[in-house]
């Protein structure tokens, strides 16, 4: 445990310089906010509307494959440091794992699912 | 770890931060230097000359920017966040920097020799997908978010490659440790003469390597995958509403994390802090050089590219993570793993 008590003192450190730039900033720099300074920049346009509205779905499957693949590695990290010790059985119950996974990711690549092609619908829009 | 509060004393306190500074301290010198040079090599391999007025050929020309960025009026739009869009540098500043402490930089030196090294390093690194979300939705601008939808797709994608790649290392080398990774390669062996880097021992390291390198310049948004800030469609990316040290911080964040997975690189491919000549020129301090050249070089090669490639769309950069890069990288993770098995 006590390994990681430089890692928590250099956490504290990044964060407290962080904060000293933040502060110094504040107190060398102006402060003369007005409403068109406090607007959000929309190429000089007057903004419309608001940011948050609908995007495409596309980002939402990505998380999720992402997800999908993320514990995957997980899985393999503490076989990987001592697989030679492990042996050849869970080296073939690790191919079957990734094989079953690569059935799904190919299965989603056929659905296209990850693409972000606009279709006509989309892009006629008004 | 109680015990160890428990005997805590003054002069161990300060002998800590000590050891937690000596990181930080070099990567605020890198960032003002890894600045200059970018605007050197650009500047170079369009023929120009660059900054040439602060300094001998303008090397302090970072600092005066810096002096210039802390006199900058901070800015937070009414419409934004206010709690999330001053909480996102400081996130990404310290997941960046905090991320240098399982980092070997000489054989004498290492920030916290914890065991489980690469893993800590590959989640402090997610964090700054998770900042840059946080920047870009606080700021409830419409560049701002579609910057930032589009480098979470692409930081989550492209994380699954570079874990890939580092994975079939660890399947080499048998430890999470990286300095037990970089001792791994002392030596010159291989062929009699080529130092026993990994990215010699076999041929699938190579392309563990080529996975490695492209998913590293999406992951810290280089050309020719830097579309989350790509600046003739969006502006700045989730950067847009940030201003003065707020974008200052964001800036040198980008700048340490191509460090870090450079450095990465080095150590996990290229040898870590081992001399490229044997005992020759050997040593902790020496050590220190080697490492820092050949990450330096890395880094001189992520400009390089960004001057000489054009930049993806979104839908071939997505295609070439998970069409490509995805099988190929557990394809040649099973291949090293049974060449490890039968040798």
């Amino acid at each position: 445990m006590e390994s990681y008590i430089p890692i928590i003192v250099l956490l504290g450190i990044a964060l407290v310089l962080a904060l000293l730039l933040m502060s110094l900033s504040r107190l060398l720099g102006p402060f003369r906010p007005n409403t068109n300074k406090l607007n959000p920049y929309e190429s000089g346009m007057d903004p419309v509307g608001q940011a948050r509205e609908r995007y495409s779905i596309g980002f939402y499957l990505v998380a999720m494959e992402f997800i999908i693949f993320d514990l995957e590695v997980v899985f393999l990290f503490p076989w990987a440091v001592k697989f030679t010790e492990l042996g050849f059985g869970t080296f073939v119950a690790m191919v079957i794992f990734i094989i079953i996974l690569f059935i799904g990711l190919f299965y989603t690549l056929k659905k296209g699912t990850i693409y972000f092609e606009l279709k006509p619908s989309i892009s006629n829009r008004t | 770890m109680i015990e160890f509060l428990e005997n805590i004393t003054p002069s161990t306190t300060m002998a800590l931060v000590i050891h937690a500074m000596i990181p930080l301290g070099l990567i605020l010198v890198y960032a003002l230097f890894a600045i200059w040079m970018e605007r050197k090599v650009a500047a170079h391999v369009q023929d120009r000359l660059g900054p040439m007025r602060v300094g001998w050929h303008g090397w302090a020309q970072t600092i005066a920017d810096m002096l210039k960025l802390l006199q900058k009026e901070d800015i937070i739009p009414t419409d934004a966040s206010r709690f999330l869009f001053r909480f996102a540098p400081f996130l990404i500043f310290v997941a960046s920097y905090a991320a240098f402490a399982v980092i070997p930089f000489s054989s004498g030196y290492i920030g916290s020799s914890i065991n489980i090294g690469v893993f800590y390093l590959l989640a402090i690194t997610s964090l700054l997908t998770l900042s840059v979300i946080m920047a870009a939705w606080a700021s409830n601008n419409k560049w701002s978010l579609l910057g930032g939808m589009r480098s979470a797709a692409q930081m989550v994608s492209y994380e699954v490659p570079t874990i890939m790649s580092v994975l079939s290392v660890i399947v080499v080398a048998g430890s999470l440790n990286l300095m037990t990774v970089t001792e791994m390669q002392s030596g010159n062996e291989i062929l009699g003469f080529l130092p026993n880097w990994l990215i010699f021992q076999n041929p699938f390291l190579l392309v563990a390597f080529v996975i490695f390198f492209v998913s590293i310049l999406a992951e810290s948004h280089r050309v020719p995958f830097d579309l989350p800030e790509s600046e003739s469609e969006l502006v700045a990316g989730y950067q847009t509403e940030y201003s003065g040290m707020r974008w200052g911080i964001f800036m040198l964040a980008e700048y340490a994390d191509m460090l870090l997975l450079s450095l990465l690189g080095v150590v996990l491919f290229f040898g870590g802090w081992n001399s490229p000549f044997g005992t020759f020129m050997d040593g902790p301090v020496w050590g220190f050089f080697w490492f820092m050249l050949k990450g330096m070089l890395l880094v001189f090669v992520m400009m390089w590219i960004r001057w000489t490639l054009p930049r993806y769309r979104v839908d071939q950069l997505m295609r070439i993570c998970w069409n490509i890069l995805i099988p190929a990288s557990f394809v040649n993770f099973v291949l090293i793993a049974l060449w490890e098995m039968i040798f």
